[in-house]
């Protein structure tokens, strides 16, 4: 049996990553990707917890973040496919007239 | 149930047919229905007069509807008729009646016409709320409410602009005097808890101090707004301006009905004007200055209608004269004889204009006797009741007037001198009008002079019942010296106004006044006819002699210049340089300018930080994120 905080930590690893993904990376994809990334180990310390307390609540929350996730991916891809045809790069400083 | 309501309800009913529909149906609707509804509401007023005089206490009240209840202060729409009230509504519907007829003449061809007869329906149906009002604020609603139509029918061709000024300049004199009146409704309240008149009448000398600045303060400030209405010293320049309106609008607002309503208020307050003896004198003597003061402009106006408006300027300021020396029943009477004749002699006067195409100077008419027999006889009529010519309506009035100011514990010898004076003009500016106009040689151009023409009946019709009024409406009023017939008027109005003290003065004083001041009137005529009736040498060599006199009454005593130095042009600067240019610019603009300054600098300031790059967003969002769990763990 793996002890719990190695999990956790190994969950805290890969969302920080995320985090340092989405502030640091300039291609969009891969922002959406490391957003991914910081869901994933969320899931990843639910269903840490819940084994370790027995208890299906965490799997649940989990069932709900995958399905969230999946509606985030349609809608992002599709603006990110959008955003393309229309400035022709994924660079995220490009896509700064949203402002004033 | 004596139905008064009926009595307003026919006005008001036409002025909504005419105002909404007359457009569409045409103008043989609205003058089917303008007239009509004041023929109507006629006839219920003879009803109500008739039952007026047999009812109980010659009173018929009538409640509509509550209108205020407030604890135990209640107004509500009631409705009476009493003396007072009932001799108006004749009046008004009487005379408003025919003068609606005459206006389907006159009016004919005007853009307009339903308009006309809307408005005209809507002041008769002001007219009567004024006059069958219990209290004060439903007085009040009436008093506004012919204040508007007289602004909306003197600024009728609107598209002319002294037209539109004159509507103006008639609105703001009105409103002055409407301040009084309500600061005066507002001291009534506050002393009486009550705004009714039957309470205000019954409860005066009870509650107020015989000649107490109180009663003083609130029969001043009722006088204010009568000056306001009535055209009095120093609110009566608008009147004459009056004139621009249509001739039916002069006869019946600015002559016959609107302008009476000061008296009404003043008639109406009998009991509580007694007992402010001042504010009576002060009545009197504007009264008797106005008369004096109307009457000498009048002597050398030369157009047509303005002789008549400051005749009755001058007539009102007689009326007052008598309510100021608290002969009630005298002014009343000759309210009613004035509203005979003086309206005969404006639509005799819009029948002559008509005829000559709207020419109103009477230096370029003349010898229009002939060419207009019906309209020249009845204004003949008029003349002679309005200067007094014995038997005729006028005379009965004016003599009633003169008497009590000279006898009168109220009144004196100055007062009666001064309507002794006034008479004599009236009659000789009067008689004037009749030469300039009638006699003489023709001064039209030959275009006009070949087509003028007698006007149609619905005018001629209305001529001559008002002047069969204006011969025989005196006899109402026969004074008692006479022993004639019995004082109509005094039974009539017996135990209804305020009693002063009877005056003193023998009988053979009031027939010596009346033959001085019959004699001044036939003099005067005879001047009239001497200067006026052909060849003017007289008449221009008098203005040589007196030139600055015969300025100073053209110029009308520089009445409207002074009022122009010392109120409008001080308030015009007042208002540019106080008001604007220091308060409007410095203070109200500046602090709606710096609240906009603040908003912007502040966003001026904030703003970089939206710079549209998401992970710079996204870095903010995680560092406070960090600092929230710093500050938590």
């Amino acid at each position: 049996m793996i002890p719990i905080e190695h999990i956790l930590l190994l969950s805290a690893v890969l969302f920080t990553l995320g985090v340092l993904g989405v502030m640091l990376r300039r291609n969009v994809i891969i922002i959406f990707m490391s957003i991914e990334l910081m869901l994933n180990a969320v899931n990843l310390s639910f269903v840490t917890f819940a084994r370790s307390m027995d208890s299906m609540t965490g799997v649940i929350f989990i069932f709900f973040i995958i399905v969230v996730a999946a509606a985030e991916a349609v809608v992002g891809l599709s603006i990110i496919l959008s955003i393309f045809r229309t400035r022709k790069t994924l660079n995220i400083d490009e896509f700064n007239i949203l402002k004033w | 149930m004596s139905q008064i309501w009926l009595v307003p309800a026919f006005p008001l009913l036409g002025f909504l047919l005419n105002g909404f529909f007359g457009k569409r149906f045409g103008t043989r609707f609205v003058s089917f229905v303008g007239p009509l509804a004041i023929a109507l509401s006629f006839a219920q007023s003879l009803v109500l007069f008739f039952q007026m005089l047999e009812a109980e206490g010659n009173i018929l009240k009538e409640h509509l509807y509550t209108w205020i209840a407030s604890g135990n202060f209640e107004v509500g729409i009631n409705f009476q008729v009493d003396q007072l009230s009932a001799l108006y509504l004749l009046v008004i519907t009487g005379v408003g009646f025919l003068i609606h007829v005459y206006s389907v003449g006159y009016m004919d061809g005007e853009s307009g016409y339903y308009r006309f007869f809307a408005y005209l329906n809507l002041f008769v149906f002001f007219m009567l709320i004024l006059v069958l009002g219990d209290s004060f604020l439903l007085m009040f609603v009436g008093w506004e409410g012919v204040g508007l139509c007289s602004y909306l029918l003197i600024g009728y061709y609107f598209e002319k602009e002294s037209a539109a000024e004159a509507a103006k300049k008639a609105f703001l004199f009105n409103r002055i005097g409407d301040f009084g009146v309500l600061s005066a409704v507002l001291l009534i309240f506050l002393s009486f808890g009550s705004i009714e008149f039957a309470t205000v009448n019954a409860e005066a000398a009870t509650r107020l101090e015989f000649g107490g600045t109180l009663v003083t303060a609130i029969t001043l400030l009722l006088f204010l707004g009568a000056t306001g209405k009535s055209a009095q010293i120093p609110l009566f320049v608008w009147l004459p301006d009056a004139m621009e309106g249509p001739t039916p609008v002069s006869a019946l607002i600015h002559a016959a009905t609107m302008v009476t309503a000061g008296l009404y208020m003043v008639a109406r307050l009998s009991h509580l004007f007694v007992l402010a003896p001042f504010t009576m004198n002060v009545i009197a003597v504007i009264g008797a200055a106005t008369a004096l003061l109307a009457a000498t402009i009048a002597i050398t106006q030369t157009d047509i209608k303005r002789v008549l408006a400051y005749s009755t300027v001058s007539q009102l300021g007689y009326m007052f004269l008598a309510m100021g020396v608290g002969a009630f029943g005298a002014g009343v009477f000759h309210v009613m004889t004035h509203a005979f004749f003086k309206a005969l002699l404006f639509l005799g006067s819009g029948s002559v204009i008509l005829a000559i195409h709207h020419e109103q100077d009477m230096r370029k008419m003349g010898a229009l006797k002939n060419k207009l027999p019906i309209t020249y006889i009845t204004m003949l009529l008029g003349t002679f009741a309005i200067s007094g010519i014995p038997f005729f309506s006028g005379f009965f009035s004016k003599d009633e007037i003169l008497w009590k100011a000279f006898s009168s514990p109220l009144g004196s010898p100055w007062l009666w001198g001064v309507g002794f004076l006034t008479a004599g003009l009236t009659a000789f500016y009067m008689f004037r009008m009749i030469y300039l106009t009638f006699h003489g040689n023709s001064r039209l151009d030959a275009h006009t002079a070949e087509h003028v023409h007698e006007s149609p009946f619905t005018i001629t019709v209305p001529l001559m019942i008002l002047a069969v009024l204006a011969v025989t409406g005196g006899f109402f009023g026969v004074p008692h010296v006479f022993n004639l017939i019995p004082n109509g008027m005094e039974n009539y109005f017996h135990g209804f106004f305020a009693e002063i003290p009877s005056g003193h003065g023998a009988v053979s004083t009031e027939w010596t006044l009346m033959a001085f001041s019959v004699g001044f009137a036939l003099l005067a005529w005879f001047v009239a006819s001497r200067l006026y009736h052909s060849g003017f040498e007289l008449a221009a060599g008098f203005r040589r002699k007196w030139e600055w006199a015969y300025q100073l009454s053209l110029n009308k005593w520089y009445i409207d210049e002074l009022y122009n130095t010392i109120i409008i042009q001080p308030g015009r600067l007042i208002s540019t340089y106080l008001l604007w240019r220091l308060f409007d610019q410095n203070v109200i603009d500046r602090a709606v300018n710096t609240t906009g300054t603040v908003a912007r600098t502040i966003g001026n300031t904030i703003r970089p930080f939206q710079n549209g790059l998401i992970q710079n967003y996204a870095l903010v969002f995680t560092l406070g994120t960090f600092l929230i769990l710093w500050y938590v763990m």
